[in-house]
């Protein structure tokens, strides 16, 4: 009788791992890590950012092991991630100081320093193109130092940086400035997640959660489900920002260890405050934030509707910080929808045993020292 | 394989396992006390035992023998690649004796042949919090047990009982623990539950995508939650009878015979049953393998 209890497992799980082997080595074409770092950035930045760990490199070659499935890319440099030492602490990063790839306001037309749109899909129709299918090398290169030598000439500052349009509203006092904080965040990482969660395990959490979940919760606030204003993006950037550790031996230096690239949102939201001074409430705005690794616009987003969203604690899943906390989590999603698939013969005996105790009627005493029920 | 070499020894750094080995000792301290940790991710997916593995590798040394079961079963697909995967980063020695092993990682099942001291059963928990099922907020169930507020617990089993004219909850049955925690022993059968009062051995629970440790000391008083006039009840094993070893009396499995569509039990606990089934064999000068019948 074949598979009886799982027992004797071992050979099948070898061969199903051949298998996979197996399965990623069909067709002629090599996939080159490299590749994928280059012309693949946007998968590499949504493993990077669910991963909580900034390295292209490996996120390439978890994409190759994982026949580019994000899902497992982004298991497999979770559990990497758990066998680095924690060795340093970066200085805080201002995206004030990014080097900017895009900016963009909703709030405002004019804005000090200025739009810029940088590459964007948003401005494009969704045709698919044809001719990507035999686009030779040549073109595409020839494109690109057309594209460069054009923008040479018309860059107003090649290197921009600006200061924040929330600044401005915050200087009105439209925006009551947060006082500034310097006490250690929380680390996800490290410690369990305890609710009701600080701001920093918050956004911690809502930055490494799954992408759909995070758009999917936030979408439902949007339609009304709960806390239901309508943001308005103050701004959204992009860019390269500088991560630096203090030097070992000397404090106050720093040593900078690389660019990493980000997608900053603020949303402005109004609000009120109840005054019991004052005759009429005051009505202002208040910010929501949303952070991610490299391009993701609207996880970004999105993340910054739900830090508005959980300022004000409900009962609808988007206000409701143990639905958004806890059910983001892709390893924790995908391991325990998955684990369904083990083998539960021991909990489903015992749950049938009481179906079968249950219908056989009597009082519970019988029921106990009754037959089992096998007829 | 070369992953030993790669990785640190148990996978996890030294400064993760020192972690949960605190967390560890303060589960020890207050019994059935849901103690949280900082989880982290392991190369076995979440639900799939990743507390249960935390615990093994920040307490396994070289030494130590190993004994790992999937809701009874050793050959389980799950039970062998958490085996495989520890002995590939520590060297640990592997064992399917309940007897021989010093730690014993387990889904579900509590091994047939009682425990001794000095030996410590790890439990894989997927949901440590007892009163999720009458208090879905964790931050009111932690008020709920800081007060000892149980009443919701009790009234929800009354309530079965004015259903069903009995308690029907099945596997990871509610205990109180050392007459102050309720706690969830995980997912295994009521049958086991009683295996848990003032034994010799320690009981380590892990929730790796819950974030909690939780513990039953040796010698901790586990009283499952019931009433005077309906008291708890274990799953009925009565008149069954292992077919291969012939064990009466244990926790069965229940297999269907696809051929004949005859039903028949098997001993959930494969080590015990293929030790049983050996020396039984041993007697009449037969060797069989316990698990040829799979």
């Amino acid at each position: 009788m074949a598979y009886v209890a799982v027992k004797g497992g071992e050979a099948a799980i070898a061969a199903s791992i051949e298998l996979l082997t197996l399965s990623r080595s069909g067709g002629a074409g090599r996939v080159e890590p490299d590749t994928l770092t280059a012309r693949m950035r946007q998968l590499l930045d949504r493993v990077m950012c669910e991963s909580g760990l900034y390295a292209p490199e490996y996120a390439a070659l978890a994409l190759k092991q994982s026949e580019g499935s994000p899902e497992e890319a982004v298991f497999l440099m979770r559990a990497y991630r758990s066998t680095l030492p924690r060795s340093h602490t970066s200085r805080v990063i201002d995206c004030r100081d990014m080097r900017l790839a895009r900016r963009i306001s909703s709030a405002f037309k004019d804005i000090p320093s200025g739009q810029m749109l940088g590459a964007s899909f948003d401005y494009t129709h969704r045709l698919l193109d044809f001719g990507l299918a035999d686009e030779r090398e040549e073109e595409l290169a020839s494109a690109r130092t057309r594209i460069i030598a054009g923008a040479d000439q018309t860059a107003a500052e090649p290197d921009m940086r600006a200061g924040r349009v929330s600044d401005l509203l915050k200087a009105e006092g439209i925006i009551k400035p947060s006082p500034p904080d310097d006490a250690e965040p929380d680390d996800i990482t490290r410690d369990k997640l305890i609710l009701p969660a600080s701001r920093s395990a918050r956004l911690q959490t809502l930055f490494r959660a799954d992408t759909g979940f995070v758009c999917g919760v936030a979408y439902a606030g949007l339609r009304g489900y709960g806390f239901s204003a309508h943001p308005t993006i103050g701004e959204l950037r992009a860019g390269y920002v500088e991560v630096e550790i203090p030097y070992p031996s000397d404090g106050n230096e720093s040593i900078v260890l690389g660019e990493i690239m980000f997608t900053e949102v603020e949303a402005f939201v109004s609000s009120h405050t109840s005054s019991r001074d004052e005759e009429f409430d005051e009505l202002g705005a208040e910010i929501g934030y949303g952070l991610a690794f490299g391009k993701a616009e609207t996880k970004a987003i999105a993340m910054s509707i739900l830090d508005c969203a959980l300022n004000h604690p409900g009962d609808a899943p988007p206000n409701d910080e143990e639905f958004v906390l806890l059910h983001g989590e892709g390893l924790e999603m995908s391991g325990f929808i998955s684990h369904l698939k083990l083998p539960h013969y021991v909990t489903f005996q015992s749950k049938l045993d009481n179906v079968r105790a249950t219908r056989r009627g009597g009082n519970h005493k019988e029921k106990e020292t009754g037959n089992d029920g096998a007829e | 394989m070369t992953a030993r070499n790669k990785y640190n020894f148990a996978f996890l750094d030294e400064g993760s396992k020192r972690e949960i080995r605190r967390a560890i000792l303060k589960a020890i301290a207050i019994p059935g006390c849901q103690i949280p940790f900082g989880s982290r991710e392991l190369p076995i997916g979440r639900g799939w035992g990743t507390g249960g593995i935390q615990i093994t590798l920040s307490i396994i040394g070289p030494d130590d023998v190993l004994k790992v079961i999937d809701q009874g079963s050793d050959d389980s697909v799950n039970a062998v690649s958490i085996k495989k995967f520890v002995n590939t980063c520590t060297g640990a020695k592997l064992t399917t004796d309940s007897e021989e092993a010093t730690i014993i990682q387990t889904r579900h099942r509590i091994p047939e042949e009682k425990l001794r001291e000095g030996q410590t059963l790890v439990l894989q928990v997927p949901n440590p919090e007892p009163l999720r099922f009458v208090e879905r907020s964790l931050i009111n169930a932690r008020k709920l047990h800081a007060d000892m507020d149980y009443s919701a617990a009790w009234l929800a089993l009354y309530e079965q009982i004015t259903l069903y004219d009995k308690i029907t909850l099945g596997a990871d049955y509610p205990v109180m623990t050392d007459g102050r925690y309720v706690m969830a022993p995980s997912p295994i059968p009521r049958y086991d539950t009683m295996a848990l009062d003032d034994a010799d051995c320690l009981y380590l629970f892990g929730a790796g995508r819950e974030k909690m440790i939780y513990a039953v000391p040796p010698h901790t008083s586990v009283k499952p939650l019931d009433f005077e006039d309906y008291p708890f009840a274990v799953e009925y094993v009565k008149g069954r009878r292992c077919r291969v070893c012939g064990a009466e009396g244990v926790f069965f499995d229940e297999i269907f015979d696809s051929g004949t569509g005859e039903r028949y039990f098997q001993c959930s606990d494969s080590g015990f049953c293929k030790k049983n089934a050996d020396r039984a064999n041993g007697e009449r000068g037969v060797s069989v393998a316990a698990d040829s019948e799979g």
